[in-house]
């Protein structure tokens, strides 16, 4: 459950080509991680997922279109963190957990029990049960970080998308989510593709790497193989140093020129 | 939480309608209810707390959907343009002597079979609508942008409807009288004439009330949430534009209703639509036939028209709203 089948998959935003014949294979449980410069075409590839975005070629979830699924159909096999969330500051935080029901539930139907005791069981898994009354406005950003992977997670989709859901939060909190992300990914068994910019986490969380450059696939394989300095270098025309620790962890440094 | 709270607010709103309905029927100047006066009662006053009911209800109902499906707790009716442009059709039918409603009856013969006034009211209403939301989208379609085109779409459709009663000079006081907002002389058969409307867009309105809820995460964090954003968005301003243009054909223009009630629901009792949609039908009807009392009996024989006084209470509350707003924003 959760694979993810790229088949030249192509976004245009009038005549600007953001995305040109992504073709790759996600398997069910993986943690795919996309990198590359701003407008490299990251974003793009999540929102065609989400159906958020219209695509040429084809993205198949198990082996079938997903073009072919209504939204909702859609809706639970793929969950979407965008990069900046709305979160209402005047909806409580088990409203907000409970939209992520939405495509389970009928165009005139409401929760049933067991939507509100899954959303339930989400907020205690994620130790959020005491917000549940909160109103969103009156949480810390770590708080209402949760609750935008609380919302996906009562989605119950195989696959998980996170477009720099992490990029807003302190490096703390950032560590914190990403190491919630991959516990549910292993309990769960979910497919997770994600968007990063920071490059050290993205090596460190992720089982592969695919470097984007205007549109283009350029890198991809594991962080040692993608986390040259010659190729971020070229690509981000970044200055960096990459250190490999003894445990196999890629880190990268940013360096500063010195002219002359 | 606490999801079944509301209920609780939901009763005292339903309580309070109970009161407005008795002092209504009470309060008048043929006094309280006796069997000497029981016929005033029952076609005068009862009739006329009816449709202040349904009127105000409908208002209350329609204006908290506006704000669900465009997420900006400052538009209604006339914000929208709503208003304007139903009264255009309005004014259209009335001009032509083709209404069978009371504010038609003197301008010429009755239409037999369906009156086309709520219709035209619709129809003008509805254009209303589509047309400022697509100015108001095509300048950024922010909260502010949506509020100043609703300004020059009434705007214009005022000033259309001033170029036919300029044209139409018998027609004038009619539609000035209407204008202004009045149950004055409110009877069953302009209840008959709004109910079917008000209560199938109610209807669907009450049904859409999860999806207003998913829509105020936005456009495109619903639909990847799985709602069907673009069907939710047609089927929610058409079913409150026709309750609202419903009314309006009845009672003419009453503004602020719409704005007011679902505000103080929202404080009182949470914003999920869920609870705010069937509160402010609620109070919104217990508001306007509370609002009438005192127009009515205050002043004999020189009524107080119900839509001065909500606007009159009503616009010093948008600015208020329009400053805290702005500050939250």
């Amino acid at each position: 459950m959760g694979s993810l089948a790229f088949d030249r998959v192509t976004v245009r935003y009038g005549e600007r080509t953001a995305v040109a014949g992504f073709t790759e294979h996600v398997r069910a449980g993986e943690w795919l991680c996309l990198i590359g410069p701003n407008g490299a075409g990251k974003s793009s590839i999540l929102r065609a997922v989400a159906g958020l975005v219209a695509c040429g070629g084809s993205i198949d979830a198990d082996g079938q279109a997903l073009a072919a699924r209504t939204t909702r159909q859609r809706a639970a096999l793929v969950a979407y963190v965008p990069q900046v969330p709305e979160l209402p500051d005047d909806m409580t935080a088990w409203e907000y957990v409970l939209l992520g029901r939405n495509p389970y539930i009928g165009y005139f139907g409401r929760e049933s029990r067991h939507d509100q005791a899954l959303v339930g069981a989400v907020l205690d898994r994620l130790g959020l049960r005491g917000f549940a009354g909160r109103l969103l406005g009156q949480l810390s950003g770590g708080e209402r970080q949760k609750l935008v992977l609380a919302r996906a997670l009562a989605q119950q989709a195989p696959i998980l998308l996170l477009d720099e859901a992490t990029s807003a939060l302190d490096v703390g909190h950032q560590q914190q989510a990403l190491e919630l992300v991959d516990q549910l990914r292993v309990e769960h068994g979910l497919t997770v593709v994600s968007a990063m910019h920071d490059l050290t986490l993205a090596g460190l969380y992720a089982d592969r790497l695919v470097l984007l450059h205007q549109g283009h696939v350029v890198s991809a394989g594991p962080a040692a193989h993608v986390l040259r300095p010659e190729t971020l270098s070229e690509f981000y025309g970044a200055s960096v140093t990459v250190h490999t620790d003894d445990d196999g962890t890629v880190v990268v440094v940013p360096r500063r020129r010195r002219e002359g | 939480m606490n999801r079944r709270s509301w209920y609780g607010w939901f009763a005292a709103a339903l309580a309070l309608l109970g009161v407005a309905v008795v002092l209504g029927a009470m309060i008048g100047p043929a006094g309280a209810v006796s069997r000497a006066n029981w016929h005033i009662v029952a076609t005068v006053r009862l009739p006329r707390v009816a449709l202040g009911g349904l009127v105000g209800g409908t208002l209350a109902l329609a204006g908290a959907s506006y704000q669900g499906v465009f997420r900006n707790p400052l538009v209604d009716t006339y914000q929208l343009g709503v208003g304007a442009g139903a009264g255009l059709g309005a004014t259209v039918v009335m001009a032509l002597g083709i209404t069978g409603s009371r504010m038609g009856l003197s301008a010429g013969h009755a239409w037999p079979i369906v009156d086309p006034l709520p219709l035209a009211a619709f129809l003008g209403g509805l254009a209303a609508v589509f047309l400022t939301y697509v100015v108001g989208a095509s300048f950024g379609g922010n909260r502010a942008t949506l509020v100043l085109a609703g300004v020059a779409v009434t705007s214009l459709a005022l000033a259309v409807q001033a170029l036919i009663l300029q044209r139409n000079n018998d027609v004038v006081r009619q539609v000035y009288n209407w204008l202004l907002g009045s149950l004055s002389s409110a009877s069953w058969s302009d209840v008959r004439l709004a109910l079917p409307y008000t209560v199938v867009s109610g209807a669907v309105l009450m049904a859409h009330r999860r999806h207003l809820d998913l829509l105020r995460v936005g456009e495109e964090e619903a639909q990847a949430l799985g709602a069907p954003v673009r069907r939710i968005r047609l089927t929610v301003v058409v079913a409150a534009t026709m309750a609202t243009a419903a009314v309006i054909s009845v009672s003419g223009l009453i503004g602020f209703v719409g704005l007011v009630v679902p505000h103080v629901v929202r404080m009182l009792s949470g914003s999920s639509y869920r609870s705010v949609l069937p509160i402010s039908v609620v109070l919104g009807a217990a508001f306007l036939i509370l609002v009438d009392i005192p127009g009515r009996a205050l002043l004999h024989g020189a009524e107080i028209p119900i839509g001065v006084v909500t606007a009159m209470l009503g616009a010093p509350f948008f600015i208020v709203l329009l400053r805290t707003r702005q500050a939250a924003v």
